[in-house]
């Protein structure tokens, strides 16, 4: 098998071309970083608020690359065998089995055999080391705040040398460093120790103009007066004061129910209608319910 | 290197001003506060060459990827960015523009930058009712140990800021989601077969696993208005020793606004750190507005700091000036997301008291302990019974 290396940009234009091209819309502040972070081969580590589009990146970069996405989903408690690998044991128990009731086979020898390749599950990290034998793959490594400090630990030292070790087995190193993308909702603060290692890059909600533009061009079935409405609440709503902001996917999600309402214009009847969509805490919802929703239409169709 | 790009490139030696200049500006946030490290700043010159440097954005933008790393620090590396490539124009570099002046300027427009100013309420109605129900609340006979923190003589306060200092936390246990090998708990299936398979498939250890336990997360909530002003020196050494002594406490200061101070709590030394935190809040000794402070810290630190089943410590007279429906309302909002919310009330101390202020009537229904705080004895029941008590309520 021969190793296809990646053609990674030439510069932060092109960059901006190839995401363009993924229909995702980088401004300066984000190709800058990313551009920065393959060059130096760097993690690039996105932080914003829920929902601003910082998974997206990981997507459309593979895609523009033309390489694959591994995701590795954190949560409390991720360990070695969610995150690296594990051993298949129920496969393992079945194998013995199967060994026992054959009268005339070696045991040390099958026994051996239990712990080859067939039986090992390879989570995330380790299938992004081994796909660099064929092209370095872009691995996310999603909501990074969500996992403990003893993952982080390990993921400090994956980092550095991008190789796993399994005692059975031996060593297996990365032929290049995967590009690796870690987000963080900031519902902590990540170490220092770690960020220090990347490019860091804070992306905040989109300015009015981008949000239209991705509205218009991922909801194609919205007029230009609706999808210019939408994003012109949404922009408002942030405003106000709520425990929950509405990002990114929450627009276009209201931008596609409020077309498959066959809705050509904002009305307050409709918001109320479809403000589940949009703001996902009750608590919200009631304290923008009513008056307050006919005052940012108000605002936002000014 | 290929470069290339909008802005251009070339080597550094048509450009002799530019490494000085970046060193230079890697001090000046240094300066202003910014943690910045070397290598990066070693990536950061190799990186203003493939991005070009035409472009002013773009150079912020390199800069900022490469030597920023903390959300908090965002504003003042963009302050710091605009001061020193201030005046120039987008296109060249041409001088060292640093001064000594513009370094201080940096660092003191840290504060000025602030998003509100604090309009100070005149402190004086309040404190002065408050002041009638604590006098009342310690009894002469005792060693300090009894004695209301209000009455202490310098000499006793440091005493007794040693002594808190010392104070050992333990704020009851949670159930994380890792494993940890055990003797008791469910069998450990992956390592019962990597111990025993090599043995030709005979079960002879058989590992067992459960989850591992740990401290619960504490949050501290403090008032620091003006009716609170004769606790607060030992508020904050309260703070700090739970700060040491504890795991993952957050700390936060609150008159009318919300401040977090945890950093500041953390940091060593008593006295420098009250006037220093005095210098960088300027709402220390205002009114109080509990319902909007808690409203703060559900909006925009709840998410951040309410993790892992915390316990919660209000530490408050109950003097509030602002809306006892909007506080009842965001209290019972944090007691949904903490596994116990203790408030701690200095007045509590006396036995005339009685919590009848509009907020703090409005706050009892959200409250698992309301316990006193007004001297030694009490601090240490509170860490007694967070010790002992709380573990089996949960």
């Amino acid at each position: 098998m021969s190793r296809a290396p990646l053609s990674l940009p030439a510069s932060v234009d092109a960059l901006q071309d190839a995401l363009a091209g993924e229909r995702y819309i980088a401004e300066r502040g984000l190709a800058v970083p990313i551009y920065l972070a393959l060059k130096l081969r760097r993690p690039l580590f996105l932080e914003g608020e829920a929902g601003v589009g910082k998974t997206e990146v990981a997507k459309v970069l593979a895609a523009a690359l033309k390489t694959t996405l591994i995701r590795l989903q954190c949560y409390e408690g991720l360990d070695v065998s969610q995150a690296v690998y594990e051993w298949n044991y129920p496969r393992q128990l079945l194998e013995i089995r199967m060994i026992e009731v054959a009268t005339d086979l070696d045991r040390t020898a099958v026994t051996r055999e239990l712990f080859t390749e067939a039986f090992l599950v390879k989570r995330p990290l380790l299938r992004a080391i081994e796909e660099t034998r064929e092209r370095a793959p872009v691995l996310l490594i999603d909501e990074i705040d969500r996992a403990d400090e003893e993952f982080e630990g390990y993921l400090l030292e994956f980092l550095s040398d991008f190789q796993v070790t399994i005692p059975e087995l031996g060593t297996i190193r990365a032929a290049e460093p995967p590009i690796v993308i870690i987000t963080s909702n900031r519902t902590r603060e990540v170490h220092d120790a770690l960020k220090r290692r990347c490019v860091y890059s804070w992306i905040p909600y989109p300015s009015f103009e981008k949000e239209l533009r991705i509205v218009s061009s991922k909801v194609p079935g919205a007029s230009e007066r609706l999808a210019h409405q939408v994003t012109a609440f949404v922009q408002e709503l942030r405003t106000a004061d709520l425990y929950k902001a509405a990002g990114i996917s929450e627009t276009l999600d209201w931008a596609a129910a409020l077309v498959a309402l066959d809705r050509d214009v904002l009305d307050a009847d409709v918001i109320h209608e479809t403000l589940g969509i949009l703001l996902k805490n009750q608590e919200d919802i009631d304290s923008i319910r009513g008056e307050r929703v006919s005052t940012i239409l108000a605002r936002a169709l000014a | 290197m290929g470069s290339g790009g909008s802005g251009g490139s070339g080597s550094f030696g048509s450009r002799p001003w530019l490494v000085p200049n970046l060193l230079l500006f890697g001090r000046v946030l240094r300066a202003a506060g910014v943690h910045v490290h070397r290598e990066r700043m070693v990536d950061a010159i190799h990186a203003t060459e493939w991005v070009g440097v035409k472009s002013r954005a773009d150079l912020r933008a390199t800069l900022c990827a490469l030597l920023v790393h903390r959300h908090d620090d965002l504003p003042l590396f963009n302050e710091a960015f605009d001061l020193f490539f201030r005046a120039h124009g987008a296109s060249e570099l041409h001088m060292p523009l640093f001064s000594l002046g513009e370094r201080a300027r940096v660092v003191t427009r840290r504060d000025a930058g602030a998003p509100h100013r604090l309009d100070v309420e005149e402190p004086s109605a309040d404190p002065a009712a408050a002041a009638a129900f604590a006098l009342g609340a310690y009894s002469t006979v005792e060693v300090s140990r009894t004695r209301d923190f209000a009455d202490f003589t310098a000499t006793e306060l440091e005493g007794a800021r040693r002594l808190l200092l010392r104070l050992r936390w333990e704020p009851g246990i949670r159930r994380t989601r890792r494993w940890e090998r055990s003797l008791r708990g469910d069998i450990d299936m992956p390592r019962l077969l990597r111990k025993n398979v090599m043995r030709g498939g005979e079960l002879i250890e058989l590992p067992r696993r459960v989850r591992r336990e740990a401290p619960r997360p504490i949050v501290l909530l403090a008032d620091v208005s003006g009716s609170m002003d004769r606790y607060s020196r030992m508020l904050l050494a309260f703070a700090s020793g739970l700060t040491r002594s504890a795991r993952h406490v957050e700390s936060f200061v609150f008159a009318t606004r919300l401040t977090r101070v945890s950093r500041y709590v953390a940091a060593t030394g008593g006295h420098r750190v009250v006037s220093r935190m005095v210098r960088d809040l300027h709402d220390w000794g205002g009114g109080t507005r509990i319902g909007e402070a808690l409203r703060t810290f559900n909006t925009t630190w709840a998410r951040r700091v309410m993790r892992h089943g915390p316990v919660v410590l209000i530490v408050s007279d109950g003097w509030d000036r602002g809306d006892p429906e909007l506080l009842g309302r965001e209290l019972a909002r944090v007691r949904r997301r903490c596994s116990r919310l203790i408030w701690l009330n200095p007045l509590l101390g006396s036995a005339s008291y009685e919590p009848l202020t509009r907020g703090m009537q409005a706050a009892l229904a959200h409250i698992d302990d309301f316990l006193p705080a007004h001297n030694l004895k009490s601090i240490e029941d509170l860490a007694h019974h967070l010790r002992h008590g709380i573990t089996q309520h949960l």
